[in-house]
């Protein structure tokens, strides 16, 4: 029971920083229909961020952290109007290949700058974890679960309070009526993918301290994100929420009762499950009948 | 002319190895041609049927680890019962590597086809991922990342002037000229006829497909097996060549790489996988001593952004177009005749 | 005035009780009426009226609610739309209604798919009567073009095509699948009058041929001169019904013409 609590914890830390991945992802998927393989790159930009300006630079590592988000935000709007904006009138699989190309562009030149060896990140936390009876949490991992709620929170405010996220939900809905009612496309566009990239480079910026740093580290990152999008549904940030944190579940009982050497494997089997019996997601409503 | 052309490049080919002495540059040869066939196969389903697959590495590797397991032999338990295989001769592996990638085509592409666009691309990602962790996981089958190891190369048997194993890198060179002239024909063959009709229909569009009763999910998952089956041959070529295979054959990378291939040498083309895989299989070489790998795939990156962005049908349609285009401009005042006259043919 | 009760055998469409709700929208409601063979029958009504959503219910494109369509005999609901071809019935489109890619030759090539047979290793093999069907499909081709009068634009890129042409190299396609029953929608919309007069043309030699036509249509005296019944829809519901004369006097359906100026475009 012990080892249970300890799974359920541990999922649920992880599940926070998942679910950051999965709303950059179903934010940006949603509303442009962009596969962005690219997702995982940001999320190791995230990582590698923080490691340049709180190990390598030796600078306050929270800086290090509102580095990372602010740079992966920007960074996501460059990626949208160098590459993004010109492709507007392409077809799917023509935008799939040029996200497919950006995706290695990065990640070779995270190679190069930084090399392949792994990199850890020091963190001003104690090492001594907090024993509450039966489980041990460490002082970093409860920050950053508190980080990533404070980051989902923002996210919902932002889409469900302000002008920017309701602009962005006409979009969603359908981009020809909301550019006839005056909403700026182009510019709602940027935003999105630029908040979606922020998200997974705050998610990589938390993660990257708990476990180390490897240009290789967005690659299974990416793909969990889109499971947890399939999971909850395309759009859907709640669903994205809640499906970050049945993937972080279903991976820690995985591999704590079955096999850690599929540990990876269980968000492709949910990937593979959810489309072929429920394409829509699990929490998705039922998209507007053409 | 034109008919002339595949011949002339023919000849060519089958006479490479008398004059080429760099046994490296040999090896190269092989190696782009089998993952030319792989990328030949990849084109079937991507450039002809539309349907963009990443997870093609998968009948690749599955093709490569049944022909080998095939021929090392294999003893297993599986849910209690114990599965006992005794080694077959490799070329028999050949054929194993096909079905067994064929089969899995069929029970990948029913199951995937029932998703379209997006949700399709990763459905097949995720079915290349779970089949790599398989391969890296199943360690009694598979030997893990410890790899297989020793495979042997396949032998010939030629009545009446017994047998010939494929030792050496010339042999093998024929072998994967051969069998890369099959598949091209294969593929020709299959897009000119009623079939090949029917999957491109499919591409162009489904709905209109299927209102003229084309059986859309029969013809995506042919497209699929046949697919499926002419990577697995490639994959089996690949491990009786390097003798040597272990999980990471199904990175994700090796399909990124077929990918580039037929996408910058022009999918939906014969020609087109081809093209892209040569400049895409010699790319490395050249650059080897300038770049390190790293630098590499950043330019292999940038060049398929670029291709995209500027000749989003690829190479081979761009060329064709400029050789059609300066065709007619050396025939031009016989042209404007014939134009003139078609000119006043009346009627809306 | 009801017309009277058509033989069943006669009966080719026939729509019973359908009904189709989005939600709480209510787009049809009990539609009932049949199509019987070798008429021509048109669908008219006013923008909104539920002619589009008909139409893909008809052809098996949208699932009703409630009530059966069935074509002769045979229930449409749940039905695959190649296997709606197989049964005869097929469909035009108004919008992407060509393979714009391929030449108009390949085009009618591919909507002549169900009449080939040639399995997969009849082609690898190259057997020789593989030869012989796709010389007979080549034949068919021809015919066909000659047929809908696009014979001098085999060769041509369907996508260049004038507009007025691509929707015949549309009706060639719908043909090329061997209709017994040819649904059109919206044949001849965005048409000048000599396209649509050519259209009009091809229609009647079609049913000549002995295929039963239902249409849909906007175009009043295209519809009315080319139909032998004309069934009018108005908020889902069928408002009237009979021949061409009895409807363009029918004061229900002039209400509904001229009344019904109400915001849906």
């Amino acid at each position: 029971m012990d080892q249970f609590l300890q799974h359920l914890l541990n999922a649920v830390m992880l599940g926070g920083t998942y679910a950051l991945l999965g709303i950059g992802l179903t934010l940006i998927f949603g509303i442009m229909r962009v596969v962005n393989f690219a997702h995982g790159e940001l999320y190791a930009f995230g990582a590698y961020t923080v490691y340049l300006v709180a190990a390598a630079l030796g600078l306050n590592f929270f800086l290090g952290l509102v580095v990372a988000v602010i740079a992966g935000a920007l960074l996501g709007a460059l990626i949208e109007i160098l590459l993004l904006r010109p492709m507007r009138s392409a077809d799917i699989d023509t935008v799939m290949l040029v996200m497919i190309g950006a995706w290695i562009v990065m990640q070779n030149t995270e190679l190069l700058l930084w090399g392949g060896v792994a990199k850890a990140i020091i963190t001003p936390f104690p090492d001594a974890p907090l024993v509450i009876g039966p489980v041990s949490i460490s002082w970093l991992r409860l920050f950053v679960l508190a980080a990533a709620l404070l980051l989902i929170g923002a996210s919902y405010v932002l889409i469900h309070r302000t002008k920017l996220g309701k602009a962005m939900r006409a979009t969603f809905q359908d981009a020809d009526t909301a550019a006839l009612m005056g909403v700026n496309i182009k510019g709602i566009f940027t935003a999105t993918f630029a908040i979606g990239s922020g998200l997974a480079a705050a998610a990589g910026a938390l993660l990257g301290p708990v476990f180390l740093v490897t240009p290789t580290m967005g690659d299974l990152a990416a793909l969990k994100a889109f499971a947890i999008v399939i999971l909850g549904g395309l759009g859907n940030i709640s669903g994205a929420t809640i499906g970050g944190f049945i993937l972080a579940f279903v991976e820690e009982i995985g591999a704590g009762y079955i096999s850690s050497g599929y540990r990876d494997a269980m968000g492709f089997l949910i990937i593979i499950v959810v489309l072929l019996f429920r394409p829509t997601g699990l929490f998705a409503r039922a998209e507007r009948v053409g | 002319m034109k008919r002339a052309l595949p011949a002339f490049w023919l000849i060519i080919l089958l006479t490479i190895p008398l004059w080429l002495q760099d046994q490296y540059i040999l090896h190269i040869l092989i190696t782009t041609g089998i993952f030319i066939i792989a990328a030949m196969s990849l084109n079937l389903l991507l450039g002809y049927t539309g349907q963009l697959s990443l997870g093609h590495v998968a009948f690749f590797g599955i093709g490569a680890y049944a022909s080998a397991l095939t021929t090392l032999g294999f003893d297993v338990e599986v849910f209690g019962f114990r599965v006992v295989h005794q080694p077959w001769p490799a070329i028999v592996g050949l054929f194993v590597g096909m079905v067994a990638a064929g089969i899995s085509g069929y029970v990948i592409g029913r199951l995937s086809f029932k998703v379209r666009g997006a949700y399709f691309v990763i459905v097949t990602i995720s079915f290349a991922e779970v089949t790599r962790l398989i391969a890296l996981n199943w360690v009694e089958l598979t030997q893990g990342p410890l790899a297989l190891t020793n495979i042997p190369p396949y032998t010939l048997a030629f009545p009446g002037l017994g047998d010939y194993t494929l030792w050496n890198k010339t042999a093998y060179y024929y072998l994967v000229v051969a069998v890369g002239l099959v598949a091209y024909l294969v593929i020709a063959r299959l897009v000119g006829s009623r079939i090949g009709r029917a999957m491109i229909a499919l591409k162009e569009n489904e709905t209109l497909a299927g209102s003229v009763g084309i059986d859309v999910t029969r013809y995506l998952v042919l497209a699929a097996v046949v697919s499926a089956a002419m990577a697995g041959g490639a994959g089996s070529l690949y491990a009786h060549y390097l003798k040597i295979i272990d999980p990471d054959i199904f990175l994700f990378i090796y399909t990124v790489t077929m990918v580039i291939m037929v996408i910058t040498g022009g999918k939906g083309t014969l020609a087109g996988p081809i093209v892209g895989g040569i400049i895409f299989g010699f790319l490395p070489v050249i650059l080897r001593p300038f770049a390190a790998p790293a630098v590499q795939w950043i330019l292999y990156g940038g060049l398929m952004i670029a291709i995209v962005f500027v000749l989003p049908q690829g190479i081979v349609p761009a060329l064709e177009r400029s050789i059609a285009n300066w065709a007619s401009s050396t025939r031009k005042p016989a042209r404007a005749m014939a134009a003139g006259n078609t000119e006043s043919r009346g009627g809306p | 005035m009801m017309p009277a009760r058509a033989a069943s055998e006669d009966v080719a469409l026939s729509i019973e009780h359908v009904a189709v709700n989005f939600g709480g929208l209510v787009a049809l409601s009990d539609l009932n009426f049949t199509v019987c063979n070798g008429e021509i029958v048109g669908l008219i009504g006013p923008n909104g009226a539920g002619k589009t959503t008909a139409f893909n219910v008809f052809t098996g494109f949208l699932k009703p609610t409630a009530g059966e369509v069935r074509y002769r005999k045979t229930l449409l609901n749940g039905l695959k739309p190649h296997e709606i071809a197989g049964l005869g019935l097929v469909r035009t489109f108004q919008r992407t209604s060509i393979f714009a890619n391929n030449t108009v030759f390949e085009n009618v090539l591919i909507g002549l798919h169900r009449r080939g047979r040639s399995s997969l290793w009849d082609t690898l093999l190259a057997l020789p009567r593989e030869k012989v069907a796709e010389g007979e499909l080549a034949d068919n081709a021809r015919e066909i073009l000659r047929l809908v009068g696009l014979e001098r634009r085999a060769a041509e890129v369907a996508g260049t095509l004038p507009y007025g042409e691509q929707r015949l190299l549309g009706i060639a396609l719908a043909l090329a699948a061997q209709p017994s029953m040819l649904l059109l929608d919206e044949p001849v919309s965005g048409m000048n009058p000599s396209e649509t007069a050519k259209v009009m043309a091809l229609v009647e030699a079609i049913r000549a041929s002995g295929v039963t036509i239902l249409l849909v249509e906007h175009d009043m005296p295209m519809v009315m001169q080319v139909s032998d019944r004309i069934v009018v829809l108005n908020y889902g519901r069928i408002i009237a019904e009979g021949p061409p004369a009895a409807i363009q006097k029918n004061p229900d359906v002039i209400r509904a013409y001229l009344g019904e100026g109400k915001k849906r475009a």
